[in-house]
């Protein structure tokens, strides 16, 4: 078992579980429009979501456009 | 840069039809939202990025894509050169652009910008690619610190973040525009529409405003109050104002006035 950070909040997970399988717990927009993703705050490109597995430990953000500015 | 009205205005060499950039925060909901951007005719529009269990779906991205508008991620919320490079970033990934509006903020209560960290963080960003308009202070010579490091544009505030106290300091913002050799475009403190008159007739470039329209009695009317004055503002500052002076001149003349006897 895997236990990451997902925003702030520990998030059990299977081992192995890539960022795009994490994406699909949660809404997100169709091909990830307007979202994107922080692992230990380095930003994981959509292009490497399905190849990037996440370790225990990992601190993931995982951030969507909002009205602001 | 000098304004006038005939020319498009360009920044980072994009073309754009409209001197106003609306900001999207405060709107009551996504149609308001929607029918302020159809009003204003705008080409793009800010957006802000949160954690996506806080902020959930929100229906945004489908309305942006919907008007066509060019999107300028911000980075409001950081008070850190490192949170600001992180968030540009991310904004970065989400939209698949280079163009970033740079906050970085210094004080919670009057949400003035930190004028080290902001100049460090544009520096590595413009480094790293990015097409930076960085949201400053006033200072002429912060405007100019930023131009240095390869800011596309500069966008001083008129007065703090969703104030609505108009511009303050109309001198500094000219002295901004007399040096600058990038756009300036005036990005807080509009509370109605003739405050954005006056930002083009001092010489801005264009106008960003979200407050003014977006928590207005009725933000589509105020859309377009602010539209109309932008271009009233770009066409009155390329007409070329007369001189202010101390004491009246005739409109009439003298000449030719008949004389009725004592």
């Amino acid at each position: 078992m895997t236990t990451i950070s997902l925003n702030g909040e520990d998030r059990p997970l299977a081992d192995g579980t890539t960022v795009a399988q994490l994406l699909e717990t949660l809404d997100v927009p169709e091909k990830g429009r307007g979202v994107a993703v922080a692992v230990d705050a380095e930003v994981v490109p959509h292009s490497a979501w399905d190849a990037t597995t996440l370790p225990d430990g990992a601190r993931v953000e995982v951030v969507i456009a909002i009205q602001g500015g | 840069m000098a304004t006038t009205a005939a020319a498009p205005l360009t920044i980072a060499g994009r073309d754009f039809t409209s001197r106003l950039i609306l900001g999207t925060g405060g709107f009551p909901s996504l149609d308001l939202l929607e029918s302020a951007i159809a009003t204003t005719e705008t080409d793009m529009v800010t957006v802000a990025l949160r954690r996506i269990d806080a902020a959930g779906r929100t229906g945004l991205v489908e309305v942006l894509d919907r008007t066509g508008v060019h999107v300028l991620p911000n980075t409001a919320g950081c008070f850190t050169a490192r949170d600001a490079v992180l968030t540009a970033k991310l904004a970065r990934e989400a939209f698949q652009t280079e163009w970033i509006k740079l906050e970085v903020i210094g004080d919670e209560r009057t949400l003035l910008p930190d004028a080290v960290e902001l100049v460090a963080a544009a520096e590595q960003l413009v480094a790293d690619g990015f097409i930076v308009l960085p949201y400053t202070t006033d200072d002429p010579v912060l405007a100019r610190r930023l131009e240095d490091v390869g800011c596309a544009a500069v966008m001083p505030l008129g007065s703090p973040i969703g104030s609505g106290m108009g511009i303050r300091n109309p001198y500094n913002l000219a002295l901004i525009v007399e040096r600058a050799g990038v756009p300036v475009i005036l990005d807080a403190g509009v509370g109605t529409a003739s405050d954005a008159t006056l930002a083009l007739e001092l010489g801005c470039d264009a106008v960003l405003t979200a407050s003014a329209i977006s928590r207005a009695e009725d933000p589509v009317a105020m859309a377009r109050a602010i539209k109309l004055a932008v271009e009233a503002g770009a066409l009155a500052r390329g007409a070329g104002r007369i001189p202010r002076r101390l004491y009246a001149e005739a409109s009439t003349t003298p000449e030719g006035l008949p004389h009725f006897g004592a």
